[in-house]
């Protein structure tokens, strides 16, 4: 079986999962409109300061939903020791690594398909474009990156929803300043050109954090 | 578990790291000159430079020492990395609060955005997550491990960071720190250069003592299983 295979295998089997429970999705869906109608009455979001605040609280959404998916997708291996099921099949960490980061990512991703226009249509601001789109992207990559790491690490611990984000969200800050600033500049009328630096930011980050996340999931999945 | 030499050099390096503190000191008071535009405030530069500078080392330390346990397995690693934690937690938390200390004189607020003070503070809610973490894991072979990895993940992003905020600290440009710029006599680089070897020497004699004690903890925890065992017969 090719890498590439092994690693569908393991997209395939989270999907299969969240089809039977749909606890990922609908967790991170409720939580994330929750947070909208928070932010809303919070920062009385109407349409004049909407586009200088609504990237922060876009991101700000994504990130705490973000956190409930990451958990429950790696707590759910924990639970009847079906992660030693994953290391016992046939295949290499890395290719558990890239299928739990690339299921975590399509999750997180299907969440912001429905947070993204419901966004633009509340607060009137256009980010049903190709360029915010990949930021979005490039954004959530990092994050489901660094995140599958430090959420592996935080169902083995004893207080693990409140451990994931402590871990999680200051080693995600250089994602959260670059994917803000990225998303305000495109909003505010630039285009790509304008926030290159931005997404360079994200680009580096998302390869040295995929690269070394890699290199010690290893460390934690075994023992 | 260490000989009479281990315990000599403890103590010199102890009282030695004392002595050049206080010559440290008194460079800072006596030697260096008066900061023309901020005045004696000014000072407490030298002290939040060299602490900021240990804080970054130690974590350094632990990075190193994160990538020798996963590389051994062996305990001693992880004995180094969590004392050099606890060590630059302490001052890291002492550069910050340097650091609003000497933004109040000197831009009249507590706390600015500033980059350095930012990934100071950064650090130092990475580190304090770090400790938590070691709190909150069972078993010490996995608290090593965990504790490990996240030691070097956090390691390689605080230079990520620092570039992130620097960044967006040029886009939103702050008034109060701009044009702020000092002008360094030369013997204000000796006072700051005796200042970063004085905390350099009093982060290894810490160090030392705290894994001292954390090997201690393991002799004292073996010989109460020893003595459980013996008593039960």
């Amino acid at each position: 079986m090719s890498f590439l295979r092994k690693l569908l295998a393991v997209i395939n089997k989270d999907i299969a999962a969240e089809m039977h429970t749909r606890e990922i999705i609908s967790a991170m869906l409720v939580f994330s409109l929750l947070q909208l109608l928070i932010f809303s009455f919070a920062l009385d979001l109407h349409a004049a300061i909407a586009e200088t605040v609504a990237p922060g609280v876009l991101w700000a959404t994504i990130v705490f939903a973000g956190t409930l998916g990451l958990n429950r997708s790696l707590a759910r291996e924990q639970r009847n020791s079906c992660i030693d099921g994953l290391l016992l099949a046939p295949m290499s960490r890395s290719a558990i690594f890239f299928g739990k980061v690339a299921g975590n990512f399509l999750f997180m991703v299907l969440v912001e398909a429905a947070l993204v226009p419901l966004f633009s249509a509340l607060f009137g601001v256009a980010l049903f474009r190709l360029s915010v789109l990949l930021v979005l992207g490039l954004g959530t990559l990092g994050y489901a990156s660094v995140g599958t790491l430090m959420a592996a690490i935080a169902v083995n611990t004893r207080a693990r929803e409140v451990m994931l984000p402590v871990l999680l969200f200051p080693l995600a800050l250089p994602v959260l300043i670059g994917a803000v600033q990225a998303t305000g500049g495109l909003v505010s009328g630039g285009s790509l050109v304008d926030v290159a630096a931005w997404v360079r930011v994200l680009v580096v980050y998302d390869l040295v954090i995929t690269a070394v996340s890699l290199v010690t999931f290893g460390y934690v999945l075994e023992g | 578990m260490r000989g009479s030499d281990n315990y000599l050099a403890q103590h010199l390096l102890t009282v030695g790291s004392g002595l050049v503190m206080l010559v440290a000191l008194g460079m800072v008071f006596l030697y260096a000159p008066r900061e023309a535009v901020m005045g004696d405030v000014q000072r407490i530069f030298y002290f939040h430079v060299a602490s900021a500078w240990v804080g970054f080392f130690g974590f350094f330390v632990t990075f190193l020492a994160g990538v020798g346990y996963l590389l051994s397995g062996q305990r001693r690693w992880d004995v180094l990395a969590l004392s050099s934690v606890e060590v630059g937690v302490t001052f890291i938390t002492m550069t910050v609060v340097t650091g609003s200390l000497w933004a109040k004189p000197a831009w009249g607020t507590y706390w600015t955005w500033e980059p350095r003070l930012t990934i100071s503070a950064v650090q130092l809610l990475i580190y304090v997550a770090y400790l938590m973490l070691r709190g909150s894991v069972e078993g010490r072979e996995q608290r090593a491990r965990f504790s490990s990895v996240y030691g070097i993940v956090a390691f390689v992003t605080v230079p990520l960071s620092w570039f992130a905020i620097r960044w967006w600290r040029t886009i939103h440009p702050d008034i109060l720190t701009g044009g702020d710029q000092m002008a360094i006599a030369p013997r204000m680089i000796h006072t700051l250069l005796v200042s970063i070897g004085a905390f350099t020497l009093l982060y290894a004699a810490l160090l030392s003592l705290r894994m001292k004690l954390e090997w201690t903890s393991d002799e004292l925890i073996r010989m109460r299983l020893k003595l459980e065992r013996r008593s039960r017969g």
